[in-house]
């Protein structure tokens, strides 16, 4: 009889051998009884996703690159750990990490469904209001009066707009 | 927190809002929503977990479901955090999860907002039936008028963020809760499971992830959230579940073209024991009410009886026997209780009306 493997997550015999086809490559991962249930690998969706669907090296360079969403600080290790991501910036942060993983797991890697259009409005006409108002102050400082006066009554429509309905403007 | 005011009044899962039918028990959609720039919730602090649910009273509770109720979990105690479970109202993971988690329900329980679950929000519409239409335009219309006041954390190539990956794009999760007595006892249900996982469908048992499927009472969701248009989603598996109700049909034919008998047999009993049990698990009651709610399929019981028994299938739980004894009680107990509920609710029911209907007894050769 040929010896038991060893789990791959601890020391004891490995009685579950996962083999999995991802990319057209095989992947095999093997478990002793207890550390699937550890491991939440028990069902698909509790599958630590990093481990199982990135390729092999891709996680060791991006810690080796010491890549760090600067929003909430989390890193590869973290992402590998919890298979969640910490905050919406990680998908920036992580993009390169996300992409090969996202064709594997969905449809496309491309979003076709509803789009939050008023969250959006308000979004652009925030980021707009912040850069007019770093003008205004530049204008100000140069002592550019026609200029700032024309930037603040812009600033006020935007405002007046974003307060009175958000959905509705356009830009 | 008291919760009973929740559980009394009618419920959609529980009183049927719709006339049930036969195979297709409720219909879920589900839609995961972030606000931005806020850390998800598995990695914001107390503070800001608090600071998202207040937001979430103050923008949804007192907004576009005014009038609703709202729960924090830690105000609830573990019994009643399991009923809310059992009633499909909260998921398990929200009734471990600690500060800061809470839910929004509406007042006719079609549609409850978890907050801090996975992801920030998670709006979820329920109806009775094979009601998808009715589920998903409520839902939508819910979550635009919230993204009038919210900000979501959206990107236009990857649409909505969730915490996990496998949410991303529409965030969405449809789901039919199914009753498949026909292709369990054919032992079909492997080669099904095949079948709807290579559609890029997960099956999954009553209560969802990880859970069992007591009853035969099975959960069909699609997987793949990004890349497809919300409605080409809901498309998609309702084409996957017409598939299965066909095969469940057919198992359901065979079964009373084949084994008529045995059938009959295995329904009588099962009446029998919920008439005069004094002990029921769980788990057996769930087998035994799947077997009535076939019967009402069959024509033995009035079809009104089908409410009956989609209720019993959530108050025989093990939450719902100690809330109705008002408190916490041993699985012993739990089981003589339960088995008293039945012998009440099945001694009023009038007998199976074996024979009446030719399409379930065994046709007999004419000597």
């Amino acid at each position: 009889m040929a010896k038991p493997e060893q789990c791959s997550n601890c020391t004891k015999p490995a009685t579950i051998h996962l083999t999995q086809i991802v990319n057209n490559q095989i992947q095999k991962v093997d478990l002793c009884e207890d550390c699937p249930f550890k491991k939440g690998v028990t069902d698909p969706e509790g599958f630590s996703l990093a481990e199982f669907l990135l390729k092999p090296g891709t996680l060791m360079q991006a810690q080796a690159d010491q890549l760090e969403c600067p929003n909430c600080g989390f890193t590869p290790a973290d992402f590998k750990k919890a298979g969640r991501f910490g905050c919406p910036v990680c998908y920036e942060t992580f993009k390169g990490i996300l992409k090969p993983m996202l064709s594997n797991m969905h449809k496309d890697t491309v979003h076709r469904g509803k789009v939050p259009d008023r969250a959006l409005a308000r979004v652009s006409i925030k980021r707009k209001l912040t850069e007019l108002e770093s003008r205004l102050r530049e204008a100000v400082e140069e002592e550019k009066y026609e200029d700032a006066a024309g930037l603040r009554d812009e600033i006020q429509v935007l405002r007046s707009s974003l307060a009175e309905s958000p959905g509705q403007t356009d830009d | 927190m008291n919760i009973l005011p929740l559980i009394e009044a009618k419920a959609e899962l529980t009183d049927g809002g719709l006339p049930p039918e036969p195979i297709i028990l409720s219909t879920r959609i589900r839609l995961a929503r972030n606000i931005a720039p806020h850390r998800f919730p598995g990695r914001a602090g107390e503070t800001e977990r608090a600071e998202i649910l207040a937001m979430a009273f103050e923008k949804i509770a007192d907004g576009p479901l005014s009038g609703g109720t709202r729960i924090r979990i830690d105000e609830l105690s573990p019994l009643e955090r399991q009923v809310l479970v059992e009633r499909h109202l909260i998921s398990r993971e929200l009734s471990e999860a600690g500060a800061g988690a809470g839910v929004i329900i509406d007042r006719a329980q079609h549609i409850s907002i978890m907050v801090n679950e996975e992801d920030h929000l998670r709006l979820q519409a329920v109806r009775s039936g094979f009601n998808f239409k009715k589920a998903w335009a409520e839902l939508d219309a819910l979550d635009t008028a919230i993204e009038d006041d919210v900000d979501y954390a959206f990107s236009s190539e990857l649409g909505y963020l969730t915490a996990c990956p496998t949410n991303l794009g529409t965030g969405m999760r449809a789901s039919a809760m199914l009753h498949l007595p026909g292709l369990v006892m054919q032992e079909h249900m492997e080669k099904v499971i095949r079948m709807v996982n290579q559609l890029g469908m997960a099956v999954r048992g009553l209560f969802g992830e990880g859970s069992e499927a007591t009853g035969s009472v099975f959960q069909i969701s699609n997987q793949q959230t990004l890349g497809e248009t919300e409605d080409s989603i809901v498309k998609r598996l309702i084409n996957v579940l017409h598939a299965i109700i066909e095969q469940e049909e057919n198992a359901r034919k065979v079964i009373r073209e084949k084994k008529a008998l045995k059938l009959l047999d295995k329904i009588g009993r099962a009446f029998g024991i919920l008439r005069n049990a004094h002990l029921l698990s769980s788990e057996e009651v769930m087998n035994l009410l799947s077997l009535m709610r076939l019967a009402v399929d069959l024509g033995l019981l009035p079809k009104e009886y089908r409410t009956h028994v989609d209720r019993l299938f959530i108050e025989t739980q093990p939450g719902h026997i100690q809330l109705s004894a008002r408190g916490e009680v041993d699985p012993g107990e739990r089981d003589q209780r339960r088995a008293r509920a039945m012998r009440e609710e099945f001694s009023s029911l009038p007998g199976l009306s074996f024979g009446t209907k030719p399409d379930v007894t065994p046709k007999k050769k004419k000597s």
